[in-house]
């Protein structure tokens, strides 16, 4: 829509800057601008993000080179940071939530869209969307003070079952890698429901007919029809959920136990990137710790854009596909 | 005929989605729940009314954090929604289809950046040039985290106004600003203000971005120069400590940010299910 198509035709002046300032005056131009400023400043605000975390890490970006992602010391006493133990408590975590939380997510997903009446269906949405709304802080509260005592009564169990992997080995004190994996599952369950209960939502019921007329059972027609049509979009909605849960910090850096080491144990204690940037940035002394700090924020800020852009791609297939 | 082995497989599968949504429903009234039963006992007046004592002493309560969160909100809001808002207004009523979506991309992009990132870019700006924390940098990283939001938020509802309105408005003789501020806003006037209420509701309980900008304080914070204490701050670190009493005032401090927000989240999803129906 063009922004002048309303100006006043014989008011047109003949001179280009006059025509202008003319134009200004109607009103429209001057809304045109103003809004066209704010929308250009969303795009100043993200450029001076993405220049300020590059400017204020060059100092061990120039120290230490590519070998800052792929080294595991972390000693700011001596002056040697390596990010690599909180890049793996990072992509760990996330793994541990996803393994947990697709299953889970779907599965509703697939009872609301599917099988819950839609009044039903509509007011327990309503309650997972609040659950989406509640602060990363009361998860973590929860967490120490709920999901950890937890754990350690279940330690037992957990152990007599899955003991024998190296992943389930030695000493378990209740804050570690799998109790923040599990509140991280908690945390995105929410997502993944909501949108995928859309994108099933948004196939098309002759499919599910065709389905039904050739003898399929409900679950047959939802597992091999419904659910390939909408596989795209939740693909999505997953993808939206890891970068969540990437860059969740609060809920992470309150039961991870905070150790810069890598353990192969999940009973281990860990350390993610945003929970290390939140435990050690107002003490960080000197431009090489804090920059390093500031580049562990670079990293995550990567990791993020790279899986939100494919989630951004895979929900937009499926929701125009789904419409047409 | 259908095989015994399908029809089985039939019916736990879909039992077992049943189980999925009930985990997930359970999981918030249990979270409700125990909130109220630890948080909601355990809180007092002296919460709203005092101070925090000195470490290790106990009673005290957490004003200044209430009043610290309040301010940031304001400021955040002062900075959030003007911006977001009207970049709303753009995308919606005067956008062209290439540079519309560069903005709308760069949007979702900054949506996705963590709050800890947003909270380091704030340090950058303002702490790290000043030389101290500050409620200014608090507030700025949360209005940061509040423009994507806002814009896409406020997009979405002023879409959702009929053409024909604005035809009408125009074939009356309306310029196009007359127009959008006369007929368009008011009739987005519900969708625009839930929208601006989850906006809030969802920086009200950030954290990470205050712990390196407006840091805490145990006392009163005048002005916009000094640290501050904000609520899920003060969750955060009473939560960590080794105090049984500043775990009990956690719960409590939990307890009343959960209320708020969730409280935010049901006025306004009402308020849009009952005003914004004819437009949605």
């Amino acid at each position: 829509m063009a922004a002048s198509s309303t100006t006043n035709i014989s008011a047109r002046p003949s001179g280009r800057a006059s025509a202008f300032w003319q134009r200004l005056r109607s009103g429209d131009d001057i809304a045109y601008v103003i809004t066209l400023t704010c929308a250009l400043t969303i795009l100043a605000i993200t450029a001076l993000l993405v220049f300020e975390l590059f400017e204020n890490s060059a100092v061990p970006r120039d120290k230490f080179g590519w070998s800052f992602l792929v080294t595991s010391t972390w000693d700011p006493v001596a002056g040697q940071f390596g990010a690599l133990p909180f890049i793996y408590g990072t992509v760990v975590t996330s793994a541990l939530a996803l393994l947990m939380g697709i299953p889970l997510g779907v599965g509703a997903a697939i009872f609301l869209a599917e099988l819950a009446p839609t009044k039903i269906s509509n007011g327990l949405t309503f309650l997972i969307e609040l659950l989406a709304a509640v602060p990363s802080v009361i998860f973590g509260l929860l967490g120490i003070f709920v999901l950890v005592p937890a754990l350690i009564a279940l330690e037992p169990a957990i152990r007599a079952v899955l003991g024998w992997t190296p992943a389930f080995s030695g000493p378990f004190y209740g804050v570690s890698v799998l109790s923040a994996g599990v509140v991280l599952s908690v945390m995105i369950v929410p997502f993944i429901i909501s949108i995928s209960r859309e994108v099933i939502l948004a196939v098309p019921t002759e499919q599910r007919e065709g389905a039904l007329a050739l003898g399929a059972t409900k679950w047959e027609t939802t597992w091999d029809v419904v659910i390939p049509f909408a596989r795209k979009g939740i693909m999505g909605s997953i993808f939206l959920a890891l970068a969540r849960s990437l860059g969740e910090t609060m809920a992470v850096t309150m039961v991870i136990g905070n150790e810069p080491k890598i353990h192969e144990s999940l009973f281990a204690p860990g350390y993610s990137i945003a929970a290390v940037i939140a435990n050690e940035f107002t003490e960080a002394t000197g431009e090489l710790y804090l920059g390093a700090l500031i580049e562990l924020g670079l990293v995550l800020f990567g990791l993020t854009i790279i899986i939100n852009g494919l989630a951004r791609v895979l929900v937009l297939s499926t929701t125009k596909k789904g419409a047409s | 005929m259908l095989s015994l082995r399908r029809k089985v497989v039939n019916a736990v599968m879909l039992s077992l989605t049943g189980v999925c949504t009930f985990l997930a429903v359970g999981t918030l009234l249990f979270i409700l729940g125990y909130l109220f039963f630890h948080g909601g006992t355990s809180l007092t007046t002296d919460f709203f009314t005092k101070l925090p004592t000195p470490v290790g002493e106990s009673g005290g309560g957490m004003a200044n954090a209430l009043l610290g969160s309040a301010k940031l909100l304001l400021l955040a809001s002062c900075i959030g929604i003007p911006i977001g808002f009207l970049g709303g207004v753009y995308l919606a009523e005067f956008g062209g289809s290439s540079f519309s979506f560069v903005v709308r991309y760069t949007t979702d992009l900054l949506n996705g950046v963590p709050s800890i990132v947003i909270g380091i870019f704030a340090y950058t700006l303002i702490v790290l040039p000043q030389g101290h924390f500050s409620t200014l940098s608090g507030g700025l990283a949360l209005g940061v985290m509040m423009i994507p939001i806002a814009i896409r938020s406020s997009e979405d509802f002023l879409r959702a106004v009929p053409v024909s309105l604005r035809e009408g408005a125009m074939a009356l003789g309306a310029s196009k600003a007359k127009t959008i501020v006369t007929v368009v806003i008011p009739a987005a006037k519900a969708g625009l203000i839930t929208g601006i209420m989850l906006n809030l509701a969802r920086v009200a309980g950030e954290t990470a971005p205050l712990l390196f900008t407006s840091f805490s304080n145990r006392f009163w914070s005048p002005g916009w120069e000094q640290p501050t204490a904000a609520l899920p701050v003060m969750i955060y670190t009473y939560a960590i400590s080794p105090y049984a009493d500043w775990k009990r005032q956690a719960w409590s401090a939990g307890f009343v940010l959960l209320m708020l927000v969730l409280t935010i989240n049901i006025c306004a999803r009402m308020l849009l299910s009952k005003r914004g129906s004819a437009l949605r």
